[in-house]
């Protein structure tokens, strides 16, 4: 949890399952934690864990048996995962080129934020 | 529906002075209510008025739908760990764990031996030779034996180490997943009660400055930030919580459940800590004012 990110605590555990689920680091028919397992490790209420999976339930991503526990029952597009590899390969090489250039952490990463929010939002075939 | 705890101009004086005033709450039961304001705000004395340990000198109090302390059932329904998570120094933990059994009709033993086997403490250990932070899960395991429906906490992390902290405050949130247990603890650490509580009452110079649950506080409360202004054009619906002007720039938090439509104002969002913060300054700031215009009287 971050609380100083200005993302509800709630947001950022639906950010987390979901960017767990695109990179392939839980997959369906994985469980999810009890909300006492989470409560009783990073100490926040269990209201919020209890809405952040209810918002992922509502998704599609996951669903509840009840006395059982939470699973993952879909994930996004599957065929990404392949892709993903030399993707992060490619980005290893940019960021490899930009420390060479003598960029810092904070402007590899400004660049690269500022590059990603300004190209264009679809794909032209 | 019962209300966890139910104010209405409840005040309290100690002499002369009123240590809490014109105190009016409806906490309703299922939450976990933190209670934040500086030291001398009145947090613990209306924690005590919770638990009957003082009577109102005015209004009324009223907690799960009855008068504090009238009788031993009700006391049996609120588990309560005073400031500095007292123990008896000289007793031994089993000790403590007997009195509980022998006092609390509601005992559960089986729950109290397994959270002391979880904490891989010695139950023939004096009290006293615990560490600040086993000794609040102490104090923390006798409340919550007698399976109260109400647990209320004063201060119960403030001499913890960090550590200390995060273990009593996951121990206390693993409680209420467990249990339907309304919670109602103090502290002056924000970014704690942030993670823990659902619920926030703000108590400054001896009176409720705000209170509700923090998703609709931090939704009802904005900053807005413009070239410098008198206040008259801003939303009859908007409470103005506080203001600071530079040269040529006025920053306002504002109460209101109406969006800020004006082009002028940049409008933020606040954090909690913000928000918290601007109603003790304000609060501050008006005590300042009365104890100028008494000509410094104090």
């Amino acid at each position: 949890m971050n609380a100083s990110s200005g993302v509800s605590p709630y947001q950022q555990i639906v950010q987390q399952v979901k960017s767990a689920l695109r990179l392939g680091r839980l997959r369906v028919g994985d469980q999810l934690p009890t909300v006492k397992e989470v409560v009783g490790k990073i100490a926040i209420n269990p209201n919020t864990v209890l809405k952040a999976y209810r918002e992922l339930e509502h998704d599609g991503l996951v669903a509840a048996r009840p006395g059982i526990g939470t699973f993952i029952v879909n994930s996004f597009d599957d065929t990404t995962y392949a892709a993903q590899r030399t993707l992060r390969r490619s980005l290893e090489v940019w960021i490899e080129k930009a420390r060479r250039a003598g960029l810092d952490d904070e402007s590899i990463e400004a660049l690269f934020v500022d590059t990603f929010l300004f190209a264009p939002k679809e794909v032209v075939v | 529906m019962t209300s966890a705890l139910h104010a209405t101009d409840l005040g309290k004086r100690y002499g002369r002075k009123w240590a809490l005033s014109n105190c009016t709450l409806d906490i309703p039961t299922g939450h976990v209510v933190g209670l934040v304001g500086p030291n001398g705000a009145g947090k613990t004395t209306l924690l005590h008025l919770a638990v009957g340990l003082l009577t109102p000198d005015s209004g009324t109090i009223n907690v799960l739908g009855e008068v504090p302390a009238t009788s031993a059932e009700q006391l049996g329904h609120i588990g309560f760990v005073a400031q500095n998570t007292p123990v008896y120094e000289h007793l031994s933990i089993e000790t403590h764990l007997a009195m509980g059994a022998a006092l609390n009709p509601s005992w559960d033993a089986q729950l109290a031996r397994r959270r002391m086997h979880d904490l891989a403490l010695d139950p023939s250990q004096h009290a006293g030779d615990l560490s600040g932070g086993q000794r609040a899960q102490l104090a923390l395991t006798l409340a919550i034996a007698k399976r109260p429906s109400l647990l209320l906490l004063d201060e119960p992390v403030a001499a913890l180490d960090p550590l200390a902290r995060r273990e009593f405050l996951a121990t206390l949130m693993e409680v209420v997943a467990d249990n339907e247990v309304s919670v109602i603890l103090s502290s002056h650490l924000v970014a704690d009660l942030e993670r823990v509580c659902d619920y926030l009452v703000v108590l400054a110079a001896a009176r409720v400055q705000a209170n509700g649950e923090i998703e609709d506080l931090l939704a009802s409360h904005h900053r807005l930030v413009g070239t410098r202004r008198d206040l008259d054009s801003l939303p009859t619906s908007a409470h103005v919580v506080e203001v600071s002007h530079t040269e040529r720039q006025t920053t306002v938090v504002v109460a209101s459940d109406d969006p800020i439509l004006d082009p002028t104002w940049s409008v933020e969002p606040l954090t909690l800590e913000d928000l918290v913060l601007a109603y003790m300054s304000q609060a501050e700031e008006q005590r300042r004012e009365l104890v100028r215009t008494k000509g410094g009287a104090s």
